[in-house]
C-alpha cells in the first residue's frame, strides 16, 4: 500500500504521478471485478434461491413426478399425500414451446425479409427511418402488447381463424390441432403477439449481419450477371447463416420468458394440454404470474418455484445450444 | 431528418392506439339496462333493468348506525391493511373519507384474500381482509394468537355474459350455472337455458366460460353457491371439498387474472359468461343475469336483494358463515361478505386504539358509504354482531373499548 520512498526531487514527481495512476488503475480494476462478480453472483444466487425455494416440493413429490403429468390442480393437494403429484407441469412446457414456436415461425421470415429490404433493397433515404421504426417496436412495453392483443388483434384474427377451424379443423387427424371453437384467447394468439415482440431484436441482428457482407463479393455476383435476388441468395444469405441463427436464438430467448403479454391472451387453462392451437393453455411464465399472489394450497408456492426452476433450466439449455450452433456455422463458413 | 422521422413515428403510433381504442368500444356488449348511475346517498339503487319490483324498491342505503365507542384517545395516526381485492374499492372510499374526518391515514393493499390471510398470519400489517373466513387451522398458524373476523360489507357476485342483442336479466338456476362451469352445457341454445328463458331467441353460440386464473375470494363465494345448488358441478369436481374454494381445478374455460381479467374476457368474447364482483360488472357496462334463489324466484342483484342475505342466518360466535343461497324469498342467492381480520390481543395500545376507532367508524358512518361503490351496508342484525367484536380487542389483557 505504501509508495516507495522518493530518491530525488525529479524522479519523485514521476513516482507520484505513477503512484497516482496506480491507485486509479487499481480502483478501476476493483470496480470492474466487482461488476463482473455481481453478474455472476446474481446468476448463481438466483439458481440457488430457486432450488432452495422449490426444495420442499421436490422432496415431497420427487424430482421427476412434476414431469409425469399435465394436470395442475392445486386444490387437489393435501399436506400429507405424495401420490399422485397434483402439480404436473408438462402442459406449461408444451405451452411455452408451442407459443414460442408459432412466434418464431411467423417472425423469422419476416425479420429476414425486413432486414434484407432495409440493407439491400430500400432506397437510401428510407433505410434509417424504417430501421428506427422497427427498433421502436421494442420500446413498446409488453403489457401494451397484451392490451393490443386483446382489443385489436383478437377481433382481427376472428374471421381468419374461424375460416381455418371450419376448413383445416374438419380434416381427420391434423384437424385436432386446428379445431374450434375459437374464443379469441389461445396459444395461437399468444404466438402472434410473441412474433411481433421478437421481431425488433431479430431484425436488428439480421440487419447488422447483412451489412457486414463485403461489397466486392456482392459486386462480383452482380458482375457475373446475377439478378438482385440471385446476388442476395449467393453472396449475402450464405454468409449470414450463423448470424440469422443467432438472431433466432435471441428471439427465442425473449419468447420463452415473456410473461404479461402472453398471460393476457393465452386463456390460462392449466388443467391439461389442449390439443388445438386455437384452444386455451398456459405457459411456464404465465402460471407463475397468475398464481403466486394467492398460492395458499399445500406446496403450491413451492411447486411454482419448481416451474420457475425448469424455466431457468430450459432457457439456459436453449442459450447454450444456440451458442454451439452459432459456433459450428461460423466454423463452416471459415 | 430526425425530427421529421419522429413526427412520422408518432403518427403511426397514434393510429395504432386509435385502432386499439376502436376495438375496445366496438366489441363491448351493450347494456340495455337503464343502470341508473347511483351515487352516495341515493335512495333507489338498481344494477340493471330487470326485476323492477324488487330493485326499484326504496332501500335505505344509509342506515346511520350509532357509534357508542366513538373515538378512543391515543390511537395511531397511520394504519396498514391488506387483502381482498373484492373489498378494495370500498376500503379506498373509507380510507379517504376517514382521513378527511380524523386525519388518520389508512393504507390498504389490494393483494387478494389469500395474501391478506398470509399477511395477518405473519403480522406484517395491522389488519387483513378476506372474503372467505379463516379456517381454524389458518388461525392456529397465526403468529399473534386468536384472530377476530369482522364482517364489513355485503356484496354480490354476478353472472355477466356477452350475447349481442340479448338484454340484461337472462335467467339462470344454480344447477344450470354449475353445468355450464362443469362443461356439460356448452351452447347458448341448450334446452335447459331455453326452458328458463322462453321468448328469448338464444343464439347457437358456443359458451366461452370465464373464470379467475388466480386464487380469489370471489371464486370462493361463486363456487360455494355452485356447490350448494349443482350436483353436476360437485360430481365433476370430485366432491364438495374440491368443488368449493378460492382455488379450483377448472374443468373448462378461459382464465382471467383478477376481476379485471375476467371482465376483459367477457366484454371481448361473444358468447362468454363470467362471474364478477358486481362493482366490476357495472364499471364495464356488462349485462348480467337473474339467478333463482332458494324460494324459486329469479332475482336480479342489487342492494335491495343483497341485504336480505343475512335474514334467517344464525351466526356462530366467530361470525364465519357462508351467506350464499339465503332463505329470504327476495334475496339474490350469490351474496357474500368480506371479513376484516384483526388480532384479538394487540401488543401496542396506539395500534389497538387506532384499529378500534377505524372499524367502529367503518361499521357505523362508514356503512353509509357502501352503496356509493355498489356494495350493500350490513343489515342491522349483523352490524350489531360485528360491532360487538370490537369490544373483544384487548391490550395486556384489558379491553380497549
Amino acid at each position: 500500500m505504501t509508495a516507495p520512498a522518493p530518491v530525488s526531487a525529479a524522479p519523485a514527481a514521476a513516482a507520484d504521478l505513477r503512484g497516482g495512476r496506480r491507485y486509479t488503475d487499481r480502483a478501476f480494476r476493483a470496480a470492474m471485478l466487482a461488476a463482473a462478480g455481481i453478474v455472476l453472483l446474481v446468476l448463481v444466487g438466483t439458481a440457488v434461491f430457486l432450488v432452495t425455494s422449490a426444495w420442499p416440493a421436490l422432496r415431497h413429490y420427487g424430482f421427476l413426478t412434476f414431469l409425469g403429468s399435465d394436470r395442475w390442480a392445486p386444490s387437489d393437494a393435501t399436506a400429507g399425500s405424495t401420490h399422485p403429484n397434483p402439480y404436473g407441469i408438462v402442459q406449461f412446457m408444451y405451452g411455452t414451446g408451442l407459443t414460442s414456436l408459432i412466434g418464431m415461425v411467423i417472425a423469422l421470415p419476416v425479420a429476414v425479409a425486413v432486414a434484407l429490404f432495409i440493407t439491400e433493397v430500400a432506397p437510401a433515404w428510407l433505410r434509417r427511418p424504417l430501421s428506427s421504426t422497427v427498433d421502436l417496436l421494442a420500446a413498446i412495453p409488453s403489457v401494451v402488447y397484451g392490451f393490443w392483443g386483446i382489443f385489436a388483434l383478437i377481433p382481427a384474427l376472428h374471421p381468419v381463424v374461424n375460416f381455418l377451424t371450419s376448413t383445416l379443423g374438419k380434416v381427420p387427424g391434423i384437424g385436432l390441432a386446428f379445431a374450434g371453437p375459437f374464443f379469441g384467447v389461445s396459444y395461437f394468439t399468444a404466438g402472434v403477439v410473441l412474433a411481433i415482440m421478437v421481431l425488433p431484436i431479430m431484425t436488428a441482428i439480421c440487419r447488422e449481419v447483412f451489412a457486414t457482407t463485403p461489397a466486392d463479393e456482392k459486386e462480383a455476383a452482380l458482375a457475373l450477371g446475377s439478378t438482385r435476388w440471385e446476388m442476395l441468395r449467393m453472396a449475402v444469405l450464405p454468409r449470414s447463416r450463423s448470424g440469422i441463427t443467432g438472431a433466432a436464438i435471441l428471439g427465442l430467448g425473449r419468447a420463452l420468458g415473456e410473461t404479461i403479454a402472453v398471460t393476457m391472451v393465452i386463456g390460462n387453462s392449466v388443467l391439461a394440454i389442449t390439443t388445438s392451437i386455437f384452444g386455451q393453455g398456459a405457459t411456464m411464465a404465465s402460471v407463475i404470474a397468475n398464481e403466486f399472489t394467492e398460492a395458499t394450497e399445500p406446496f403450491h408456492l413451492q411447486s411454482l418455484f419448481v416451474v420457475g426452476l425448469w424455466l431457468l433450466i430450459i432457457a439456459l439449455v436453449v442459450n447454450v445450444a444456440g451458442k454451439l450452433v452459432v459456433r459450428r456455422t461460423r466454423a463452416d463458413i471459415a | 431528418m430526425r425530427a421529421r422521422f419522429s413526427a412520422v413515428a408518432a403518427g403511426v403510433l397514434g393510429v395504432a392506439l386509435a385502432a386499439a381504442g376502436c376495438g375496445s368500444t366496438g366489441n363491448v356488449s351493450s347494456n340495455s339496462g337503464s343502470g341508473s348511475g347511483t351515487s352516495s346517498g341515493a335512495k333507489n339503487v338498481s344494477f340493471g333493468s330487470a326485476n323492477k319490483q324488487l330493485c326499484s324498491a326504496s332501500v335505505n342505503t344509509a342506515p346511520k348506525y350509532a357509534n357508542p365507542i366513538g373515538t378512543i384517545a391515543g390511537g395511531a395516526k397511520t394504519l396498514s391493511g391488506a387483502g381482498s381485492t373484492f373489498a378494495s374499492p370500498l376500503y379506498s372510499t373509507w380510507a379517504s373519507a376517514y382521513s378527511k374526518a380524523t386525519t388518520v391515514t389508512v393504507a390498504y393493499g389490494s393483494i387478494g384474500s389469500g395474501g391478506g390471510v398470509a399477511a395477518v398470519q405473519a403480522s406484517t400489517v395491522n389488519f387483513g381482509d378476506s372474503d372467505v373466513g379463516m379456517a381454524p387451522a389458518e388461525i392456529a398458524a397465526a403468529k399473534g394468537g386468536p384472530v377476530l373476523q369482522i364482517p364489513v360489507l355485503l356484496g354480490a357476485v354476478v353472472a355477466a355474459y356477452n350475447l349481442p342483442g340479448i338484454p340484461a336479466g337472462l335467467k339462470f338456476t344454480g344447477n344450470v350455472l354449475g353445468e355450464i362451469y362443469a362443461g356439460k352445457i356448452t351452447s347458448w341454445d341448450d334446452p335447459a337455458l331455453k326452458k328458463l328463458n322462453p321468448g328469448v331467441s338464444l343464439p347457437s353460440l358456443p359458451i366461452a366460460v370465464a373464470h379467475r386464473s388466480d386464487g380469489s375470494g370471489t371464486t370462493g363465494i361463486w363456487t360455494d353457491y355452485l356447490t350448494k345448488e349443482s350436483p353436476a358441478w360437485v360430481s365433476k369436481l370430485g366432491g364438495p371439498s374440491k368443488s368449493s374454494g378460492k382455488t379450483i381445478a377448472w374443468p373448462v374455460g378461459i382464465g382471467g387474472k383478477g376481476n379485471e381479467g375476467v371482465s376483459a374476457v367477457v366484454s371481448e368474447t361473444k358468447g362468454a359468461i363470467g362471474y364478477l364482483e358486481s362493482d366490476y360488472a357495472i364499471a364495464q357496462h356488462l349485462t348480467y343475469g337473474q339467478v333463482e334463489n332458494k324460494a324459486g324466484k329469479f332475482i336480479e342483484p342489487c342492494i335491495a336483494t343483497i341485504v336480505p342475505a343475512v335474514n334467517g342466518v344464525t351466526f356462530p360466535s366467530n361470525l364465519n358463515i357462508s351467506l350464499t343461497d339465503g332463505s329470504d324469498p327476495g334475496v339474490y342467492p350469490i351474496a357474500g361478505t368480506s371479513y376484516a381480520l384483526v388480532y384479538q390481543h394487540q401488543a401496542s395500545k396506539a395500534i389497538a386504539a387506532g384499529l378500534v376507532n377505524f372499524f367502529a367508524w367503518v361499521l357505523t358512518a362508514g356503512q353509509d358509504l357502501n352503496a356509493s361503490v355498489y356494495y350493500a351496508p350490513l343489515g342491522a342484525g349483523l352490524q350489531k354482531l360485528a360491532y360487538a367484536q370490537l369490544k373483544k380487542i384487548t391490550v395486556g389483557g384489558k379491553p380497549v373499548a
